[in-house]
């Protein structure tokens, strides 16, 4: 066992770089999928929920045990239960790419919960207040509902955002790509330390600086 | 401008609004009264259109917003302009993106609307804190920004719910101000709704007292406040209050003195309605009792008259008796007070 470790090591000087950008597309990429598809989700949950503006038990319902269900299968079991769907979408059921469908598919579900708790947020007399100017309820989501919380939408996608990368690292397992990958191939099957280490290391950067984004972003917009 | 004819409304087994009769001329500024509880609230969901009377109806300006929904309700609110006690300002906008909102719903061009609303701000006297978020403005600048918001669509009538309840009374008395420089400016109807007498009487011209969900008086401020012997007129003009001492002996100087238990309790209330504080003082010195007597009194002068209550203090029910008799005597309303 006579590996070149840290800097001299292959895995960590010539990998890291690729995996880390490939973990960082993917976490990129299946979050700004996961708000575009989400936010609507989120909203149309609301709006159906008891006392929304839309109001419809049934719709509720339906749309409730569906995003419960998604969000309670784990997540290395949805990764590979989506393999045929993500080959059909991106034509392989291997690498970052194909990642990025589970990822998306996983994330939906998660995002549009936390958006119907942002909206839940924003005042009731507010909402009156644009219905008495004579708001349509298309208004009172664009123009009330949506800027009102987008503090809150915006921290809850920087939440969505931290999760995706740790479902990166799993999905590492089943042949994903990024820093997930190259944790699981060489620090643990090939019993490269310190190749899992500067894993963590980075893995831990890259958390660090989506909150940190996230939360500047969230204050930039929080007028009150 | 306001009509309600034969108002109804009944949630689950409970009337909370009965045989609601109001009718409120334009440019009048019109006070609605009554505690919490009294239907004040759900009357004014129902003169907006947010909750369905269950009979009767609601006309501004000759629609009647019953019969409306969906386009033509929100069409309808166009012609309220609604000022809430806790301003519902969105935290996410300027005070001139705030103001302009009404007009964004109508569907006025950007340049229109901004141009309106920074009008209005100047006229609201806050033309220089166009782009100041709520979170910047004091409690008063809010209330302000919602006033002139209430305006922008040029509505024919203001609604205004508890406009100055979360106020301190400095900032209260500007907004009233405010409220009535609008209202001789614009010739806008105004509906009040508070439970602060002083709000009805320093800025109405008319009032209704709620009670129960039924109206339990309603007429002309000068009026309603210089009508003898009527609850809401002492609500209008309270006395100050009177301590203990003053009204009723302790125990003890009782038990010394039988009569002397009995000295301060025949109060006689008098009201200054019709009438003047000489001509009260007259009548009372003619019996032989003098301003020393007077125990508390309330004096205002509203539109140009004065209204109050005045509370004697007498040594025995003889002595009261004589001055109730002699007031009357001289058209003067007086009452034994407990």
């Amino acid at each position: 066992m006579n590996d070149p470790m840290w800097f001299d090591n292959p895995a960590i000087t010539q990998q890291m770089l690729p995996a880390a950008i490939e973990t960082l597309l993917m976490t990129a990429w299946s979050t700004g999928l996961a708000v575009l598809f989400g936010l609507p989700l989120g909203i149309w949950l609301f709006t159906a929920s008891r006392g929304g503006l839309n109001s419809n038990a049934v719709v509720y319902r339906v749309l409730s045990i569906i995003v419960d269900i998604t969000r309670s299968i784990p997540f290395i079991i949805l990764i590979i239960a989506l393999i045929p769907f993500a080959r059909f979408v991106v034509g392989s059921a291997l690498g970052w790419q194909a990642t990025v469908v589970s990822l998306t598919i996983g994330a939906i579900p998660f995002y549009a919960r936390l958006v119907e708790n942002s909206l839940r947020e924003v005042s009731e007399g507010k909402v009156e207040a644009a219905l008495m100017m004579g708001a349509s309820n298309g208004q009172v989501v664009r123009q009330v509902y949506v800027p009102e919380a987008k503090p809150g939408l915006i921290g809850a996608a920087t939440v969505t955002s931290v999760t995706l990368v740790s479902y990166t690292a799993m999905a590492g397992a089943v042949g994903g790509g990024g820093l997930g990958a190259l944790a699981i191939s060489y620090g643990y099957q090939r019993y490269q330390a310190d190749t899992m280490i500067a894993c963590i290391i980075v893995l831990v950067l890259i958390v660090t600086l989506i909150q940190f984004i996230g939360d500047r972003i969230a204050r930039a917009v929080d007028h009150r | 401008m306001i009509e309600l004819r034969g108002l109804r409304k009944v949630f689950g087994g409970t009337v909370a609004l009965e045989q609601i009769d109001l009718s409120v001329p334009a440019g009048e500024i019109h006070g609605i009264v009554g505690r919490s509880g009294a239907g004040k609230s759900t009357l004014i969901r129902c003169l907006t259109g947010l909750e369905r009377p269950t009979s009767g109806t609601v006309a501004i300006d000759g629609v009647d917003l019953t019969d409306q929904s969906g386009s033509g309700l929100r069409e309808a609110r166009r012609s309220i302009g609604m000022v809430f006690q806790h301003v519902n300002l969105l935290d996410s906008r300027t005070a001139l993106k705030n103001v302009a909102h009404p007009l964004q719903i109508a569907g006025v061009s950007k340049a229109e609307r901004l141009a309106k609303a920074r009008e209005l701000l100047e006229i609201v006297g806050l033309g220089d804190r166009v782009d100041n978020y709520p979170a910047q403005l004091s409690g008063g600048q809010k209330q302000r920004v919602g006033i002139a918001r209430a305006l922008a669509a040029e509505p024919k009538v203001l609604l205004c719910d508890e406009p100055t309840s979360a106020l301190d009374s400095s900032t209260t008395d500007q907004i009233l101000g405010l409220i009535r420089s609008l209202r001789d400016r614009l010739g806008i109807t105004v509906l009040i709704i508070t439970h602060e007498m002083s709000v009805i009487r320093e800025i109405c011209d008319s009032v209704t007292l709620l009670a129960d969900g039924r109206v339990a008086k309603t007429g002309k401020l000068a009026e309603v406040i210089s009508e003898p012997g009527s609850d809401l007129a002492k609500d209008l003009v309270p006395l100050p209050p009177i301590s203990l001492d003053d009204r009723a002996p302790a125990e003890d100087t009782e038990a010394v003195d039988g009569a002397a238990g009995n000295r301060t309790n025949h109060l006689v209330e008098v009201a200054l309605a019709g009438t003047t504080l000489p001509k009260v003082l007259t009548s009372a010195q003619s019996v032989g009792v003098g301003a020393e007597a007077i125990l508390a009194g309330a004096v205002e002068t509203i539109e140009g008259r004065q209204v109050g209550r005045i509370r004697f203090t007498l040594a025995t029910a003889a002595e009261s008796k004589e001055l109730i008799t002699a007031l009357k005597a001289a058209g003067i309303y007086a009452e034994e007070a407990a």
